[in-house]
């Protein structure tokens, strides 16, 4: 076989991209009058030699872990999903309501009933797209980006009109109460003597999105549902054949993208903001399609692409504070990694194809 | 509603129409070449910046123009080389450059001009100043005919007539000539086009270079005719509604100016109006911000009449050995 390895697809291959988008991000530094041997000891400094850096780093990553999650279930039908942006949005809209009109007794009983309302409101917003790519054929790729916009101004109009209280001025809705508020990090662990994580807003949802992981590692490679989604993603003739039918696996995966899209509010609502603002994605839905790219669309590479992108978070946030390198660096980075380890990635895997070829025959 | 405030809000629908159709135009022929684009958002990004930045430093808003067209040219080269000689997935490239703009610009603005990820004001020479055209004030008296003259014809920038002629001109250039056929059948049947021994990827370049002309001139006309300078992410989704005008225009010209047009129009009246008032029922901001989109997907999903994109679209050609 004139392959490469395995274990060079899996790790050689999006290392070396990684590589590639690190060195040109040093460029990119190095070109704004900045040092970025400097500039990177900062961000280690600020995201993971103090135990609040991580209760930060940790809180990003929890975002991009369901992000990322919701791009790789779609990668793994051959679907592009753009719209985990608009997914989470509407998500988070799902979260404010049970929060705010349901008096909850306990903040366990109100992140379950919260986890469903989240996961069916994002399921919901992604139907519609799934919906019209199974039956009617329109791209997903289109109306995922069209249903991002909708669902902005969805969420407009409900903070601006319907959820902001009487005399609020910025479109928000009102604090959530006491009850439904999750234990953070701080809570958690940190004791009188050793006061850890304190004031970051890391939560109890960063272990839901450690099961996620395990839950979505569990639904790929081990039920018949996963097992027919990824034959879908590899041949749709295939799956037709063996009597599958491509309109239901288009639409439960995305139903379960958008579900765990939506999910990522959880963290930046009730866990963080504790009440649901105009921006609480911060752009977490789109980092969730470099997170699938780089993660290969694999539980563990996710969990690993989250929290890279959690440092790079929390660092880049550092540098704004301390530096002249405003956050948007970490625009220009994740944009590298999408770059390399997505559309550039032949460039990095022909040579490499190559060399193992080559190596292959000197053995032979 | 009196015949002034119409001809004001149909004045700024035409100039809001400019940039959606150079960018919806620069995305037909990408489009039709089978190189799909959702990156004519941070094409447009980067033009508006670098046209905003050299005007500044410069004074001369055609330098500036002219380093807006170079900057999306080089966006659209990097979309080309992953997209068509290293065969990747072209919306994920799409992706990519719209997130390379959306930071370099404001990473480069703060590093050069200090104030925020903005570049300076753009004064006198430059900015794209308004044109009058010949007899317009003369006939401002004539009724009807002449407001409509003076107001609506007359009075805007360069770029906004150059616009409105590279809509026969795509139409001339892309249907009547030998250079556009093959732009057409590129992105229906390359193969046909690679067996006729026309290359597939010279074609292809063309068709991106083209498209990076035709986003520079968007992205300058942002920042230099539009407003006066550049401050972050001001493309404000303009490239998306141009790849739904698009989709609207079903990938002809001169349908594109008429979705074009359409959204101008949308955009001018929640411009002009917060919420409207139609007898009774409120239609509320947001639902004008969010029709462009509303509409695309209605019509993508086949309800009123069918969009078919160009058959090759979206799949890197591989030459059969």
């Amino acid at each position: 076989m004139d392959k490469m390895p395995a274990w060079a697809d899996a790790v050689l291959v999006p290392l070396i991209s990684i590589l590639l988008a690190a060195i040109l991000s040093a460029l990119v530094i190095l070109a704004i009058g900045e040092n970025p041997v400097e500039a990177f000891n900062l961000m280690v400094e600020g995201a993971l030699m103090r135990s609040a850096g991580w209760g930060y780093t940790l809180y990003y990553t929890t975002n991009f872990i369901f992000t990322g999650l919701c791009a790789a279930v779609a990668f793994h039908a051959k679907m592009f999903n753009i719209g985990g942006e608009g997914q989470a949005m509407i998500g988070g809209l799902g979260v404010a309501l049970v929060c705010l009109f349901i008096p909850f007794p306990h903040w366990t009983v109100a992140l379950l009933v919260a986890i469903v309302a989240a996961g069916a409101f994002g399921a919901l917003w992604a139907l519609i797209p799934a919906y019209l790519q199974a039956k009617r054929g329109s791209h997903i790729v289109i109306t995922t980006i069209m249903f991002n916009f909708i669902a902005s101004a969805v969420l407009n109009y409900v903070l601006v009109n319907l959820l902001r209280p009487q005399g609020a001025m910025d479109p928000a809705t009102a604090r959530f109460p006491e009850a439904t508020q999750l234990p953070t990090f701080q809570d958690m662990f940190a004791t009188a003597d050793n006061p850890l994580f304190r004031g970051s807003p890391a939560n109890v949802t960063f272990f839901l999105a450690v099961l996620a992981c395990v839950a979505f590692w569990f639904l790929m490679w081990r039920t018949r549902l996963g097992y027919e989604i990824r034959a879908f993603g590899h041949s749709e003739s295939a799956v037709k054949y063996a009597g599958i039918s491509p309109v239901r696996i288009t639409i439960v995966a995305m139903l379960i993208s958008g579900g765990l899209a939506g999910m990522m509010a959880l963290n930046t609502t009730m866990g963080e903001a504790e009440r649901l603002v105009m921006n609480a994605t911060e752009g977490a839905g789109f980092i969730g399609i470099a997170v699938a790219l780089m993660g290969r669309s694999h539980p563990v590479g996710i969990f690993l692409a989250a929290l890279l992108f959690g440092f790079l978070y929390q660092g880049g946030a550092e540098l704004a504070l301390w530096t002249n390198i405003p956050r948007e660096l970490i625009t220009v980075i994740q944009a590298l990694v999408i770059l390399f380890t997505g559309a550039l990635d032949n460039m990095v895997r022909m040579p490499l194809e190559r060399l193992f070829v080559a190596l292959g025959r000197k053995d032979a | 509603m009196d015949f002034m405030t119409l001809l004001q809000v149909l004045d700024s629908t035409v100039r809001l129409a400019t940039p959606l159709l150079l960018a919806c135009l620069a995305g037909l022929f990408s489009e039709r070449s089978g190189v799909v684009d959702i990156g004519l958002e941070g094409k447009m990004l980067a033009a508006a910046f670098a046209s905003a930045a050299i005007a500044a430093v410069s004074g001369s808003v055609w330098l500036g123009l002219l380093a807006g067209i170079v900057s999306a040219s080089l966006m659209s080269a990097l979309h080309g080389l992953a997209s068509i000689t290293f065969r990747g997935n072209q919306l994920i490239s799409g992706v990519a450059i719209n997130f390379l703009a959306s930071g370099l610009t404001v990473l480069i603005a703060q590093s050069w001009f200090g104030q925020g990820g903005r570049t300076p004001s753009l004064m006198g020479g430059g900015r794209f100043e308004s044109i009058t055209l010949p007899f317009a004030n003369a006939l401002r008296d004539v009724p009807v005919l002449g407001p409509i003259y003076a107001e609506l014809i007359s009075g805007h920038s360069i770029l906004v007539y150059v616009a409105f002629l590279m809509v026969p001109l795509s139409w001339w250039v892309l249907f009547r000539t030998r250079f556009g056929l093959r732009l057409r059948a590129v992105g229906e049947s390359p193969e046909a086009v690679d067996t006729a021994g026309i290359s597939v990827v010279g074609l292809r370049f063309a068709a991106i270079g083209i498209c990076g002309l035709l986003c520079g001139l968007a992205g300058a006309y942002l920042a230099t005719g539009l407003q006066a300078g550049f401050v972050r992410e001001m493309t404000a989704g303009r490239g998306y509604i141009a790849l739904a005008a698009l989709i609207f225009a079903k990938w002809r010209p001169v349908y594109a100016l008429w979705a074009c047009l359409l959204f101008g129009l949308l955009q001018a009246v929640a411009l002009r109006y917060q919420n409207i008032d139609l007898g009774g029922i409120t239609i509320p901001v947001q639902v004008m911000d969010a029709l462009p989109y509303i509409l695309t997907v209605i019509i993508l999903a086949g309800f009123v009449g069918k969009a078919i994109p160009p058959r090759a679209s979206g799949e890197p050609y591989v030459k059969e050995r």
